[in-house]
């Protein structure tokens, strides 16, 4: 791969552009989608690649070509910078997502409690949320089991096309939280979205193995495995 | 989603540091293949590693191909499977097959 290919791969993966590499595996020339012309099967499997998330192969003029996207991170927004929090960001960041944690109270999404690397904002949920958008490459777990923090996130996660919701609590505390979203003017379609409560069911008790659960839930779900099914 | 392990910025980063770089793809899989398409291993002259395009089975051996490539600059495509006589060498004994493209980063001489 020649040094200015790469850097310009490098400054697209930094901005957060979805870009695609791709290899002709002959002589190893490459082109970068979106960025270079490109014929137009290529760039179809370049924009196919991109969709699927998956690196794919084809033939285009007697050449085999190997196509690799390169989309911006998966993000995972966790409301609650609660203890559950500090041991599902560092899991959540290995499997690679971006991580972002609102919370409004100061004392809990502070630099000293998660470290590095991840996003903190202690704005109100809802405008966090709404500033945030998720969408389909986004996660979203709530985990203040306060109302009033988790109820404005879940209302805008609900009205997004987030891959993954999940709300801590439980079975009690999520009829209740049911009742106040349909109040809110949700429909217990949109709220049957909501993993609640949160995480494969592996009795999960200290806040590393709960943060377990909703990081395999969370991927399940990601992957399509059934164990991210719920009745 | 892209495989998150960030091999090309670990890459990246040891160009940057002066060192030759050679990268390996994992370019198409067949049967019961540890590491999917995309999967990267990258390697350096001076012997640093990281990565994997199998589940530790063809490592070494991609390892001496890239170590080629870096002399040659040369890309290769390497076939690893259980017709291959040269996969029981490596022990690619799971059955799958892949084939595997290598690279030198920063291809072009700079004499």
């Amino acid at each position: 791969m020649k040094t200015a290919l790469l850097s310009r791969l490098q400054a697209a993966r930094a901005a957060g552009r979805p870009v695609a590499l791709l290899t002709r595996l002959s002589d190893g020339a490459q082109q970068l989608f979106p960025e270079d012309a490109l014929p137009a099967p290529l760039a179809q499997a370049a924009e196919a690649a991109l969709a699927a998330d998956r690196a794919g192969n084809l033939e285009h003029e007697d050449a085999s070509w190997f196509v690799q996207p390169h989309n911006p991170p998966l993000r995972l927004i966790v409301v609650g910078a609660v203890h559950v929090a500090q041991a599902l960001v560092p899991m959540a960041r290995s499997l690679g997502f971006a991580v972002v944690v609102v919370d409004p109270r100061r004392a809990f999404a502070t630099e000293e409690r998660f470290g590095g690397g991840v996003t903190l904002l202690d704005d109100w949920p809802d405008e966090a949320m709404e500033r945030l958008a998720p969408d389909s490459r986004t996660a979203v777990v709530t985990l203040t089991h306060d109302p009033k923090l988790d109820d404005p996130a879940l209302e805008v996660a609900l009205r997004s096309s987030a891959f993954y919701i999940g709300a801590l609590g439980s079975r009690r505390t999520h009829a209740k939280r049911l009742d106040r979203l349909a109040e809110a003017g949700l429909t217990p379609a949109q709220c049957a979205r909501i993993a609640a409560p949160i995480g494969l069911s592996i009795n999960a008790v200290t806040a590393p193995e709960i943060a377990l659960s909703v990081m395999a839930e969370i991927v399940a779900k990601r992957r399509g495995a059934a164990l991210a099914e719920r009745a | 989603m892209s495989d998150q392990e960030d091999i090309l910025a670990t890459a990246a980063g040891w160009l940057a540091e002066g060192e030759t770089v050679a990268l390996a793809t994992v370019v198409e899989t067949w049967g019961s293949s540890p590491r999917p398409a995309g999967s990267q291993l990258a390697v350096t002259a001076s012997g640093r590693l990281a990565g994997s395009v199998s589940g530790g089975c063809i490592e070494g051996a991609v390892a001496d191909v890239a170590r080629a490539t870096m002399d040659t600059g040369a890309p290769q495509l390497l076939d690893f499977g259980i017709s291959d006589e040269r996969a029981w060498e490596v022990g690619l004994a799971c059955g799958g097959k892949l084939k595997v493209f290598v690279e030198k980063l920063e291809g072009e001489k700079l004499v």
